[in-house]
């Protein structure tokens, strides 16, 4: 960022390689962590909301004050409890996953037409098998449009991580601005977005093999 | 358990209270800087979604608008500001940060103003182009009231998120609310990190809060709104 220096030193990069794809690593395994235990918590605050509707409101209510939260503040919290640690990067992440996914898995679920599911309880399909067999694929294009959201979300969050020590391509971000050099900030950016665009058009190919039918329309 | 006390304390100090580097200060720099982003938001984002939703021309613009603005990662425009900015002799801090948060803010506003007037009745619009209202006259007394609330939920997204991002302003060596957590961290001072982080969650919450009522008020009679 001084005068005369040009705006990406590709020398730089070729010498720092090992450390970007060491990066773009770190980056991937925060992201794919946080969204998958984000899943997992989510299906079952979403049950719980669609077994028993009085604690529906409750549970996105919590949900959507933890997602205001600014995700700086949030690390805050966390950083005297769990210190500068994967963990308090994780908390803060998969908070920030809750919201979109418990919303889309309820609301992906309570989709489902009611004629459906009368005809599979009539074939003698127990609430099992309609949960399993009929309303999750069913379900399945809402809960993928929040998975997706989810992702790119956390793809960008995972960045501000660098701030309590992890980061992954946010890291170069960092350094990039404490040392006003803008090839590692480019690089981390830049990597960062390039990052989010793949993953989600990979979610829509695992989306479009998971659900065939809906090409066949 | 110590913590909550010491943050307390922390509160309680007159000291951090004062001057140029008290609350109050902080919390004006904050709503400063935020205001302005939202608002330069507003003035790109607004006349350019008005006219789209009126006209229904540049939909899958609109729409996709809001998958790239959740693509854009808070830290690197941050750090992309700072590379525009000091090129431009503006300094740290204020405009680096001012970069960052204003296409932070344009792409809920722009998608929510758009579907907002895309959503009105096609029925009433016609309904009134049939009664001889100009063009102008449609948007101003038909679209823009009707899809208000929603406009307005746009705003209140845009504004949470750059009240949120203006913290990481911090990191650029801005002032506002971030300072507090920036330098709790830098200086491993818990009770300051954990009183600024309040203070941003706070202010975050109450953004959130004000604008879902401004949406919920906004609403011809007759007409509810979802939250």
């Amino acid at each position: 960022m001084t005068p005369g220096e040009p705006l990406i030193r590709w020398d730089w990069i070729a010498s720092h390689a090992g450390e970007i794809s060491l990066r773009i690593g770190e980056h991937l395994e925060l992201t794919v962590i946080a969204v998958v235990v984000g899943l997992v918590i989510a299906f079952g605050l979403a049950f719980v909301a669609l077994r028993l509707p009085a604690l529906s409101a409750p549970i996105t209510g919590t949900a959507g004050i933890l997602y205001t939260i600014p995700s700086l503040a949030l690390f805050a919290f966390l950083v005297p409890h769990t210190g500068l640690s994967v963990l308090t990067a994780e908390i803060g992440l998969v908070s920030y996953t809750l919201l979109i996914l418990i919303r889309n898995i309820i609301s992906g679920i309570r989709g489902v037409p009611s004629d459906v599911r009368d005809a599979a309880l009539g074939m003698g399909y127990t609430p099992q098998q309609i949960l399993w067999r009929i309303e999750l694929p069913l379900a399945l294009a809402v809960i993928f449009a929040g998975i997706r959201v989810a992702t790119i979300t956390t793809i960008g969050l995972v960045t501000v991580t660098a701030l309590i020590g992890q980061g992954g391509l946010g890291y170069f971000i960092l350094l990039g601005i404490q040392l006003f050099f803008s090839t590692p900030l480019l690089v981390g950016a830049l990597g960062s977005i390039t990052f989010a665009v793949v993953a989600d058009g990979a979610l829509v190919l695992v989306q479009r093999a998971l659900t065939p039918w809906t090409r066949l329309r | 358990m110590t913590i909550f006390g010491d943050v307390a304390r922390w509160f309680a100090d007159p000291a951090h209270w004062q001057g140029s580097h008290g609350i109050p200060v902080r919390v004006l720099e904050h709503l400063e800087l935020s205001g302005l982003a939202v608002a330069i938001a507003l003035v790109i984002a607004v006349p350019v979604a008005l006219y789209l939703g009126h006209t229904g021309r540049g939909g899958f613009i609109a729409i996709n608008l809001a998958n790239i603005g959740r693509a854009l990662p808070s830290l690197a425009l941050i750090g992309l500001g700072l590379a525009i900015a000091i090129p431009l002799g503006l300094g740290l801090g204020f405009w680096p940060t001012m970069f960052a948060l204003v296409p932070l803010a344009i792409p809920p506003i722009m998608t929510n103003t758009f579907v907002a007037i895309r959503e009105v009745d096609r029925d009433v619009v016609d309904a009134a182009r049939g009664m001889g209202l100009k063009e102008s006259e449609i948007l101003g007394t038909i679209e823009i009231p009707l899809g208000l609330p929603l406009m307005l939920g746009g705003i209140g997204t845009a504004a949470v998120n750059v009240v949120a991002t203006a913290t990481l302003g911090a990191i650029v060596a801005g002032g506002a609310l971030g300072r507090f957590i920036v330098d709790g961290l830098a200086l491993q001072e818990y009770d300051q990190l954990v009183a600024g982080a309040l203070l941003v969650a706070l202010l975050a919450i109450l953004t959130e809060v004000a604008f879902a009522a401004l949406a919920r008020a906004s609403a011809p009679p007759g007409m509810t709104v979802s939250p």
